[in-house]
């Protein structure tokens, strides 16, 4: 499996967390809103320029910055 | 027991338990950090008071955020009482990720209960969870509750003495694991298809569609206020005071002989032998007119349609859409909120500067916001004074202040010290506002600017006929002629305004109309009275938010661009 990150996701792919690069800081933070390594996601949208992403973790949503996102490793589930 | 924490993350619904518990309104909507600061109440129950503490909304105990440092605060606090207990409460459609917080609060070892919230709403998102199971799992009491329509509270109340320290253990490092664990042996879920309500949540998210849609619902929510605004003001406030009002008034004006010191006081000037609301300045006419005649109409109505927008879940999606052009004022998406909170009044405004997590982004945002953003009170003496010479006067005036916005926001973001993070938000889900609570969060908002803004009025005008019979404005406005006169292009006259604009902007607005302005000379007045400083209210909020250094600095920045905006449009207009 390609590990990439969650840019790199289209949207509507889903994808299992495999880890997050910026640090236990960053990793905990992540991680009180459900974005912890196995967490399932699906990519609901990115804003253009670079802008926030979006995505659904569990039954919530959650907006995070482009750079955030950039830090964060996934793999693609493949869809059935 | 004697006194209860309300603790949960953020959007779960702790407000709305709050007020059931203690019967004290507090303001609840649908976005993470609602409540800012805590908020007391008191529960009666079998002959007991028990203290109610609304705590902020909190996603750990790692605190990340101002109001998330309070949170944690309060927790340390009561550490050392005894008589303490923690309600955690949980939003049952997320149990997994609420259940994070849960775990770091039994690790703390005060007595608790756990209540799942939002319990309705399980059903048609496809959750179900064993009650009973993730009791024995936590070892803690747990109650279902729905707040919004008061389901098991009253059993939650008669309950309270059941919470108790739990005895799970478990190693820090294997939080998840555990979680993981409670959740596999609790929950299950079941597909469910998309609801309208969640196409549209995608939609209004989406980059590009998003950005027709956030254009509508601004352009409509605009509207519609401008709509009810002045429907109140022209088929009940005006007639009211023309009809009811006026006849008392000049009654008393003749008991009074028409004119003198006591007349002029109550009653203020006759012009052309009659009472003109906005320019006799006196306590009973001026003085009641403008907070009741011209503002309140746009106060309930900006509210109403604010309060919808809040409770639909739409304000962080704006957030995300805006956030790439908000970092380039060194704010990020979310500090939407404060600035939107601060068209209706900029003291709470400055309180949901909050939401941000450093203090550089709350600096630049609370200082944006009090030079650019005029509140509803002086918005609407502007629609109402301003939009005699024309839409396109109104135009320049909010086309002004919105260029200062951004220009400002430009230079301190090059300027300030500190770092800007990047925005990270939970998305809530759309839901259709709950009208008698909307109804009643409108209700307070009136009744608090009723109470704040009264009373200013009337001193506000009382404070201007001392003035003017004592002499000091005229002798102040000889002072400050070279600024007023000099690079504003304003009479001398005009520093009465600009005083009586620290006690309250919309009497302010008010005070130019006797001046006599030209279209330009109402323009920059407009434009400066905004600018120039805070009301005396936010001064006081301002400063607490921000301390006096900063208040300083940002004073400064104030009393800057207002001198050279005023210039620039005295020169261009």
């Amino acid at each position: 499996m390609d590990r990439i990150s969650i840019i790199d996701l289209k949207k509507g792919e889903r994808a299992v967390i495999v880890s997050h690069h910026g640090g236990r800081l960053f990793e905990r933070r992540m991680s009180s809103l459900g974005l912890r390594s196995h967490a399932v996601i699906k990519k609901i949208s990115s804003q253009l320029f670079h802008g926030p992403v979006t995505i659904q973790v569990g039954n919530s949503q959650v907006a995070l910055g482009h750079g955030m996102a950039r830090r964060i490793y996934v793999e693609r589930i493949n869809n059935e | 027991m004697n006194k209860i924490l309300l603790i949960g993350n953020p959007n779960v619904g702790k407000s709305v338990i709050f007020s059931r518990l203690t019967g004290v309104n507090v303001i609840a909507s649908n976005y993470p950090g609602t409540t800012v600061g805590f908020t007391k109440g008191i529960l009666r129950h079998a002959g007991k008071r028990i203290e109610v503490i609304d705590v902020p909304g909190t996603y750990s105990l790692d605190p990340s955020s101002r109001a998330e440092e309070v949170a944690v605060q309060m927790l340390d606090d009561i550490k050392k009482d005894k008589d303490a207990i923690i309600i955690n409460v949980i939003d049952a459609t997320n149990l997994e990720r609420n259940l994070h917080l849960t775990l770091q609060l039994i690790k703390r070892r005060i007595p608790m209960i756990a209540l799942l919230n939002f319990w309705d709403e399980c059903k048609h998102t496809g959750v179900s969870i064993n009650v009973e199971k993730l009791q024995q799992e936590l070892d803690v009491p747990i109650f279902t509750t729905c707040g919004i329509t008061g389901e098991g509270i009253k059993h939650l109340v008669d309950s309270l003495e059941q919470a108790k320290v739990s005895s799970l253990k478990f190693k820090d490092e294997n939080i998840w694991n555990e979680i993981g664990h409670i959740i596999d042996k609790t929950q299950q879920l079941s597909h469910r298809h998309h609801t309208l309500w969640e196409r549209l949540g995608d939609a209004s998210i989406h980059p590009v569609a998003g950005i027709p849609i956030a254009i509508i619902v601004l352009a409509l929510s605009f509207y519609i206020i401008r709509l009810i605004g002045e429907s109140i003001i022209g088929y009940v406030m005006e007639p009211l005071f023309d009809k009811l009002w006026t006849p008392v008034l000049m009654k008393l004006s003749a008991l009074l002989g028409g004119s003198g010191f006591f007349h002029d006081i109550l009653l203020g000037k006759l012009i052309n032998g009659s009472i003109e609301y906005v320019e006799s300045l006196g306590l009973l006419s001026t003085g009641l007119f403008v907070p009741l005649g011209m503002v309140l109409p746009y106060i309930i109505s900006f509210y109403l349609v604010l309060s919808f927008v809040e409770d639909s879940g739409y304000l962080p999606r704006l957030g995300v859409l805006i956030d790439k052009v908000m970092h380039k004022l060194g704010i990020h998406g979310l500090a939407i909120i404060p600035m939107l909170l601060g068209i209706g009044c900029n003291v709470p405004g400055a309180m949901a500067t909050r939401v941000l997590e450093t203090r550089r982004e709350r600096f630049i945002a609370a200082t944006l916001m009090a030079i650019a953003i005029p509140c509803m009170a002086q918005i609407a003496m502007i629609f109402g004074l301003v939009g005699s010479y024309g839409v396109g006067a109104i135009a320049i005036v909010f086309g002004t202040l919105f260029i200062v916005w951004i220009i400002l926001g430009l230079i301190m973001n090059s300027f300030t010290k500190g770092e800007s993070p990047e925005i990270f938000i939970e998305i809530p889900p759309y839901r259709f506002p709950y009208i008698p609570g909307l109804i009643k969060k409108v209700w307070m908002r009136i009744l608090w600017f009723l109470k704040e803004a009264v009373p200013f009025v009337i001193v506000g005008v009382l404070v201007v006929n001392i003035l003017y019979f004592s002499g000091i404005i005229q002798f102040l406005g000889k002072l400050s002629a070279p600024l007023i006169r000099g690079i504003f292009g304003l009479p001398e006259g005009a520093v009465g305004a600009l005083i009586i604009g620290f006690l309250r902007k919309d009497v302010a607005v008010g005070m130019l109309i006797p001046l006599g302005l030209s279209k330009s000379q109402m323009i920059i007045s407009s434009v400066v009275l905004t600018m120039y400083f805070p009301c005396i209210a936010t001064f006081a909020v301002l400063l607490k938010e921000l301390g006096i250094k900063d208040m300083l600095k940002s004073a400064g920045i104030m009393l800057i661009s207002t001198v050279v905006v005023g210039g620039v449009l005295n020169l261009i207009l």
